[in-house]
């Protein structure tokens, strides 16, 4: 009787948690997106109007669409720069103390700070930075490039400094898992090294590349505070339109919105769980 | 491929991976100098002196807002979190291990846990706490919101220990007699014990640097993260370098400390004798 009461008593405390702090809260949002509000208070009421003003809207849809730019930049860049790191690390570096140690490298920045990782672009970025200071010592450039700090470049550029760990760390662990066997036997069949990576090596690597896509793709459908800072305000994400009607108080229009977005990326994720089996992969 | 000798494509990876890096290092270093700039220097090169004269600064009440304050609140947060984070993760692991009802629901609640953006969990439960009529505070809705940041990484965490563990030695202990207990305080816990503290860095760590899920739960008193947003848009001297050096020093020195006890533990089993 214990026994099979035992897995319940076990799993109680998460399932606990997470329905008090994640679904009731999706539930509360949900359920908000539909009241009234005015310049003071919200107020119990079931009005689709909040949906018809955010997506009846022109700006909500090109804001969308801007979020979705940074979402495939984004992700192209950290695809590629995770594989070759994830690579390198797997297959090139032979003892596995130093990969151990390497790989503890590239992920110690992650433990720390994201916004201190974010504020420390700006002496290397900015007008006078150090890379503007050298590009014009060098003669590279004749004055002060303007758009490295506080623009879309640089917006990107953080977001992959952020979060390029999560496409590194499941693509290594794909990539320690492929037997080496098979990549003898892909030489000995006589594939060259291109043919080995695109035929073996890649396909095997998907469910790593499947698991950091959704990583990053979530992280960058839902983020606010890179675009708000690295942008200096002259970009628009979908999250930072939802902060700023949090911030005007607005809270009906901003759940109207967080419910499309959280379509959007309930939607893109259960696309990407096709590719991957995420129990399997663990 | 890395059976002979090193190739062009080892030299041309191994210069790719130091780039990397260096990008990932490169900017933390640059504000960690810069935090020791003299008294009359700015946000950005050149060094005008050295100094600790924004270290100083940051202890100065009025000079930074609460620092002070909000240091102490993030790391009581963190550490209840880590604990909570470790114990929750560890029983949720355990229960994975056997078929329950529900077992498959609550798994993807927890990687839904992890893909539902931050600003949406900020958002829902600071309006469910207003629509129940609750204040906000660090230690409730915060708490909980970063909970739902730290558990889902804590529970694969163990999900993947699990996976790999294997029955034999709870089987050999309980041939010997001992109770399901004592099997798991003497058998199943010394052998995942790297992996809690594992989950317990992780804990500590994401939700000492925690901002998005934090802005709408914080309540009236800041935690550090929300502090150091709030002075980038007011403070315009290296006191914001000096307040990025410490709090990542700090968050370096909970990784070591990990690291020191995953080796004491490993070291520990090896100098075990057979009883």
């Amino acid at each position: 009787m214990i026994a099979r009461l035992a897995p319940y008593l076990q799993a109680a405390p998460l399932a606990l948690i997470l329905g008090a702090f994640l679904l009731l809260p999706l539930a509360a949002i949900v359920a908000v997106s539909f009241w009234d509000y005015d310049s003071v208070q919200i107020y119990p009421d079931f009005i689709t109007l909040n949906y018809v003003e955010a997506l009846g809207s022109w700006v909500t849809w090109k804001t969308y669409l801007n979020t979705l730019k940074f979402v495939a930049i984004v992700w192209a860049i950290t695809t590629v720069v995770g594989f070759l790191v994830a690579y390198f690390l797997a297959f090139h570096v032979r003892s596995a103390t130093m990969q151990m140690v390497l790989f503890l490298i590239c992920t110690v920045p992650f433990l720390t700070s994201n916004i201190i990782r974010m504020i420390s672009w700006v002496p290397f970025l900015g007008r006078n930075g150090l890379l503007n200071t050298t590009l014009v010592e060098l003669g590279i450039v004749p004055a002060p490039l303007e758009f490295l700090l506080f623009s879309e470049f640089a917006v990107v550029l953080a977001m992959v400094h952020l979060y390029v760990l999560f496409m590194v760390t499941p693509i290594f662990n794909s990539l320690m898992r492929i037997d080496r066997a098979l990549i003898e036997a892909a030489r000995d069949a006589g594939a060259n090294g291109w043919q080995t990576l695109t035929n073996v090596v890649i396909p095997l690597a998907k469910p790593g590349i499947a698991i950091g896509s959704i990583f990053v793709v979530t992280l960058v459908l839902g983020d606010f505070v890179t675009v708000r800072f690295m942008s200096g305000g002259q970009s628009a994400s979908v999250g930072l339109m939802i902060a700023n009607q949090i911030s005007l108080l607005q809270y009906p229009a901003a759940a109207a919105n967080a419910v499309a977005l959280l379509a959007l990326v309930l939607l893109m994720v259960a696309a990407m769980l096709r590719i991957v089996d995420i129990r399997k992969e663990l | 491929m890395a059976s002979e000798g090193r190739g062009l494509e080892f030299y041309a990876l191994a210069a790719f991976f130091a780039l990397f890096v260096l990008f990932l290092y490169g900017p933390l270093s640059t504000i960690l100098i810069l935090s020791f700039q003299g008294p009359g220097g700015g946000l950005t090169f050149p060094m005008n002196g050295v100094s600790t004269r924004w270290f100083e600064n940051l202890f100065e009440q009025q000079a930074v807002g609460d620092f002070g304050g909000s240091f102490a609140r993030s790391l009581a947060l963190g550490v209840m979190t880590t604990l909570t984070t470790v114990a929750v993760s560890l029983c949720a692991g355990l229960a994975f291990r056997r078929r329950f009802l529900g077992s498959t629901a609550l798994f993807y609640l927890t990687v839904a846990s992890l893909v539902v953006p931050s600003i949406l969990v900020s958002l829902g439960i600071g309006l469910a706490f207003q629509v129940a009529g609750v204040q906000p505070a660090w230690w409730t809705s915060a708490f909980g919101a970063h909970l739902t940041w730290t558990l889902p990484f804590g529970v694969l965490i163990m999900f993947a220990v699990f996976n790999r563990f294997s029955p034999a030695y709870e089987e050999a202990a309980r041939d010997l007699g001992a109770s399901n207990w004592q099997t798991f305080v003497h058998v199943v816990l010394p052998i995942i014990a790297p992996s809690l503290v594992g989950v317990g860095l992780f804990g500590f760590t994401l939700s000492y640097d925690e901002f998005a899920r934090t802005l709408m739960t914080a309540g009236s008193f800041n935690t550090l993260p929300l502090e150091i947003y709030g002075m980038t848009t007011n403070v315009t001297t290296p006191v914001l370098y000096a307040l990025g050096a410490v709090t990542t020093l700090v968050s370096f020195t909970a990784i070591a400390a990990a690291l020191v006890a995953m080796s004491a533990i490993a070291r520990r089993r090896k100098t075990l004798k057979p009883v």
